[in-house]
């Protein structure tokens, strides 16, 4: 089979980026909830400009933000993700540098974040923040814990999405063929045990008959 | 270092056996106390002598808490892969490092400082840039260097740990913060580095030995009022800042018992740890 059909099989079948956007959508809404949060936000890594973009956000300036870039390797979550540590900061404002360049990108100027970067096998994806969570008198390891596990749940959402993009992308650059294919397998992916070794059956004979076109 | 004398032909000494008649020669350099105290370790000691390398985002040398640094570099690989270190005048891109030169600088107010920032070329390609930031910081012989970070992926895995044992052979203490999520990391998890996690008690010179490696200390990392690029404090939690807290006892050790090997420095840090001797 080749890397087209491929990948048109798979976007048949992994599903659309939708359903992963909803599930980072509902890792931030709940990280914020879980924390008593002001907002949560994941950057992904976009890999072919070097730069984070904000892909998912619960809670102020949402529609402002999504699809914001800014440099990998620079401030805060640069540094998580280049780390791969994650890091809890109380009174970021201090930093007037931060300040600044966070209030010329988002016009949110958070006091307290936590940030930890999304790892999944090898690869560091992006990173999970989440801002202004109400003050304590001091931090617990088990919040930092906490905070990872999001991050984990959020890498491998992460990784969905991106596999979804990739595959859909392989499918629009394929043509009308893929396609077909990529609806065919998301059909017979959909359907019940009986039903979908009958279709199989039936895309076996398929196969047979244009095998048999093919050598005649 | 002691040429091999003419008259002894290589063939009769093996280079990694003791021969008859010289364990005389492996006197230690160190007069080893019957107990080790923390005021045998380090009393009276300020770090002076010892250099602490920080590799990091860079550092913010003009503020109070760091008290200046020796000297700032950045690294960087070349299109043939070859490592290109220069001086770095853009300071902390971050602050981390900042926060990091502050900690040693606190603990051990009068070592050097060296900063080595390999953080800002963008994400890609930052994993080789953190490799000849370190090879860069092992071949200059500093005593202590200071790794707030690590890498997951595999495919360094080989040549860090090559770097790290050179270190350790040759006298160079890697000082690392543990990973605290469920990935594989390094180098923090070779047994050559000094590996550093967090506890939430509030006393910097409290640290704890631990038998369930691979973490081997926790040192003060929750709630840390640490110096920050512009000037600014500001209070961290993360085991990037309990690093520097065993960074700069290191540097206190060192700066008291210069001849230790990082294998004795260990063992000094496990004997005076909170939860074996630290309390003597």
């Amino acid at each position: 089979m080749s890397e087209d059909l491929k990948a048109a099989v798979a976007a048949g079948v992994v599903g659309s980026q939708e359903s992963f956007r909803e599930l980072l959508q509902s890792v931030v809404e709940v990280a914020r909830a879980i924390f008593g949060a002001e907002a949560s936000s994941i950057f992904l890594l976009d890999e072919q400009s070097d730069e984070l973009v904000f892909e998912a956000i619960a809670g102020q300036g949402a529609e402002k933000l999504l699809g914001q870039r800014f440099p990998s390797s620079t401030g805060i979550a640069g540094w998580v993700l280049v780390t791969r540590q994650p890091l809890v900061i109380e009174d970021v404002t201090e930093d007037p540098r931060f300040a600044k360049d966070v209030a010329e990108q988002t016009g949110y100027v958070p006091k307290g974040l936590m940030a930890a970067p999304l790892l999944h096998d090898e690869r560091a994806l992006g990173v999970l923040e989440v801002l202004d969570r109400p003050q304590r008198s001091q931090f617990s390891l088990v919040e930092m814990d906490l905070l990872g596990l999001f991050a984990n749940q959020a890498a491998i959402a992460l990784d969905l999405l991106q596999r979804a993009r990739r595959a859909e992308s392989m499918l629009a650059e394929s043509g009308e063929g893929a396609e077909v294919v990529a609806r065919l397998a998301a059909t017979v992916d959909s359907l019940e045990d009986e039903q979908r070794a009958a279709g199989l059956k039936l895309l076996g004979a398929v196969e047979e008959v244009l095998r048999r076109d093919e050598g005649g | 270092m002691a040429q091999p004398e003419e008259s002894a032909p290589q063939e009769l000494r093996p280079a990694w056996s003791l021969p008859a008649g010289a364990a005389e020669g492996l006197a230690l350099a160190v007069e080893w106390p019957g107990e080790v105290t923390r005021d045998w370790a380090w009393g009276g000691s300020t770090g002076k002598g010892v250099t602490v390398c920080i590799l990091d985002s860079g550092v913010d040398e003009a503020h109070p808490l760091v008290g200046g640094v020796q000297r700032a570099v950045v690294a960087s690989v070349g299109p043939d892969d070859e490592v290109i270190v220069e001086d770095d005048t853009e300071g902390d891109l971050c602050g981390h490092g900042t926060a990091c030169a502050g900690i040693v600088r606190s603990l051990a107010p009068d070592c050097e400082l060296v900063s080595v920032r390999v953080l800002g070329a963008g994400f890609t390609g930052s994993g080789g840039v953190l490799l000849a930031g370190l090879r860069w910081a092992v071949e200059q012989g500093f005593d202590v260097v200071n790794m707030s970070l690590s890498t997951t992926k595999k495919q360094f895995a080989g040549i860090l740990h090559e770097l790290t044992d050179k270190a350790y052979f040759q006298r160079t203490v890697l000082v690392a913060s543990a990973h605290n999520m469920p990935v594989e990391s390094y180098p923090w998890r070779f047994s050559s580095v000094i590996s550093v996690g967090s506890h939430e008690e509030p006393d910097p010179l409290t640290f704890f030995y631990n038998p369930d490696p691979p973490v081997e200390f926790f040192a003060r990392g929750v709630d840390v009022e640490v110096a920050w690029a512009g000037g600014a404090r500001i209070r961290c939690t993360g085991n990037s800042f309990a690093t520097p807290h065993m960074s700069g006892l290191c540097a206190l050790v060192l700066g008291k018992h210069p001849e230790l090997t990082p294998f004795q420095l260990k063992s000094v840090l496990f004997l005076t740890s909170t939860n074996v001797g630290g309390a003597r």
